[in-house]
């Protein structure tokens, strides 16, 4: 608890799914219900932040303007944020910053998306100056191998198998079994995911999440005017951290060709290490004090890459806890509880926020089917193109 | 091979191929893709303020730390080279600068033939009728060829 925390009043979603309507429409569900969850009606909102999605596809992007004209332009202060798979933690970073300035009092934010089919692919056009166009040009470099490489790794250097990747989606199919928010809600099983398809070896299709339409909300506040509305015990945001890469950034990121030339200089951590590390640090406190994570499953190896970043464990053990049963609800520090993306698939600007809604409702008790236990401390972790990343740290 | 580098500067095609990067004249740190010719270059290195760069090759072996293989046809833009489409791999190799390239894996060769930490070299193989491009072929200890 300290001066720079925030109140979280209220938190919404759109269930995910492959809805095909308009994301606009997704996003002012979300909305009012993230209102209606904080007790306070549109009109005391004085800042909207909207999460917006960088690909066209479809006619207008996804803009704090264009959620404040849905709900009824009301005069509020109005921002955009872009950040990739971490534009609705920047766009939460935003509303807190005005919010501690003193500028803003109650904010609203808000990221959903309209997902196209199939593997995400670049613009159409000739850009042979374009990296993100260029690994498909030239290498037909898609993002589940930019996965599988990572999962690769893991089989090569710690001895993961594709049964311990299978045994994640196991876990988290099982984790969002109950949650209402979930587009996929059905058991899973080992062989399930070793006899779907080879997407890129060694990932299969049901090791690799989908993309999925979705919205998410949250409604932020300083710890004080929480207080005058009676709630003396908010969830509270004690850290959000948006740190781009250190020079050099030696792992290889999507969509890259290649990395930083390390020139012999190995940096003191990984940009994923360095986005937990900043949140810990912001926070005042250490992944000993975590009680639940909900990290960015675009594949089911990549969460356990996430619990090393988070320090959750050492460099190579993520596997020996999963196998314990340490990850599941019940366990010493569930991962996903929510279900993860492997139940939701990916609304990218809405999925930042759609982590610090799960933490929320895991922090109030209020995760049912799911609940963990006690739990006192969350961290999200996610990273996304070009630079972005984020992990937000919320306690009660 | 009559096809021309699919981006021009990025790679050598003689009898030994290699990589272009670009080597900042101030700190000396290596850049791939190379900085265009007709571009203003600027050393990416934070602690750096150097716009002067020279054409560096880089090495022609590497090691693998990473790779994987394409299944399903990528979508546009990339172009099959086959119909119907057959599946490549590709892998990402640490060369000796510290700089870790992605390529696809030589004609012939799959994640079968790949290891992390085993040593690749640099091949220039057709992309397409018109174009070439570099590729990571497994270095094949002698008396391995045999086993193929």
């Amino acid at each position: 608890m300290s001066a720079s925390d925030v109140a979280v009043l209220g938190v919404g979603m759109h269930p995910w799914g492959k809805w095909g309507r308009p994301f606009t429409e997704y996003g002012v569900v979300a909305a009012r219900a993230a209102l209606e969850d904080a007790g306070i009606d549109w009109q005391s909102v004085d800042l909207v932040v909207g999460g917006e999605t960088v690909r066209n596809g479809y006619g207008g992007y996804v803009a704090g303007a264009t959620f404040a004209q849905a709900l009824g332009w009301n005069g509020a202060r109005v921002a955009t944020s872009y950040a990739a798979c971490a534009t609705g933690a920047q766009a939460l970073d935003t509303a807190r910053a005005r919010i501690l300035a003193g500028l803003s009092e109650v904010a609203l934010v808000v990221g959903a998306d309209t997902t196209p089919k199939g593997f995400l692919a670049p613009n159409a056009g000739e850009r042979w100056d374009d990296p993100d166009w260029l690994r498909f040009r030239l290498l037909g470099m898609t993002n589940p191998a930019y996965f599988a490489l990572y999962a690769r790794r893991r089989m090569d250097l710690y001895g993961a198998t594709p049964e311990d990747f299978a045994a994640v989606k196991v876990k988290n199919a099982r984790h969002g079994l109950e949650n209402p928010n979930a587009r996929y809600r059905k058991e899973v099983s080992v062989d399930d995911v070793l006899s779907s398809a080879v997407v890129s070896d060694p990932l299969h299709l049901l090791d690799i999440c989908a993309t999925s339409d979705g919205a998410a909300a949250v409604v932020v506040s300083s710890t004080e005017y929480a207080r005058k509305l009676g709630i003396e015990d908010p969830v509270r945001i004690n850290a959000i951290s948006t740190v781009t890469p250190t020079f050099p950034n030696t792992v290889l990121d999507m969509p890259n060709i290649s990395t930083d030339c390390s020139g012999g200089r190995e940096p003191d951590r990984t940009f994923k290490e360095s986005i937990a590390h900043a949140a810990y640090e912001e926070a005042g406190i250490g992944p000993q004090d975590v009680s639940v994570a909900e990290v960015y499953d675009l594949s089911t190896a990549l969460e356990l890459d996430w619990m090393e970043d988070l320090a959750l464990c050492q460099r190579g053990e993520a596997e020996s806890l999963l196998r314990a049963g340490e990850t599941t609800i019940g366990g010493h520090i569930p991962v996903n509880p929510s279900g993860g993306l492997a139940c939701f698939g990916e609304a990218v600007p809405a999925q930042a926020l759609a982590q610090v809604c799960e933490v929320t409702w895991q922090l109030r008790g209020q995760a049912t089917g799911r609940q963990v236990e006690g739990a006192k401390v969350g961290i999200t972790a996610n990273q996304g193109l070009f630079g972005h990343g984020s992990s937000v740290i919320l306690s009660r | 091979m009559s096809a021309s580098p699919a981006v021009e500067g990025w790679f050598t095609t003689g009898p030994e191929p290699a990589l272009l990067g670009s080597r900042c004249t101030t700190c000396s740190t290596v850049y791939f893709p190379p900085t265009p010719a007709d571009r203003a270059g600027f050393c990416r290195n934070p602690a750096c303020d150097g716009e002067e760069f020279e054409t560096a090759e880089l090495s022609r072996r590497g090691t693998v730390w990473s790779y994987t293989d394409a299944q399903y046809q990528p979508p546009a833009p990339y172009v099959a080279r086959t119909d119907p489409y057959e599946p490549f791999a590709l892998a990402a190799v640490e060369l000796a600068e510290g700089i870790t390239v992605l390529g696809q894996v030589a004609d012939g060769y799959g994640v079968k033939d790949l290891k992390v930490g085993a040593e690749v070299e640099l091949v220039v193989e057709p992309l397409d009728d018109e174009r070439s491009i570099w590729r990571w072929k497994p270095v094949t200890e002698l008396g391995e060829e045999s086993d193929q």
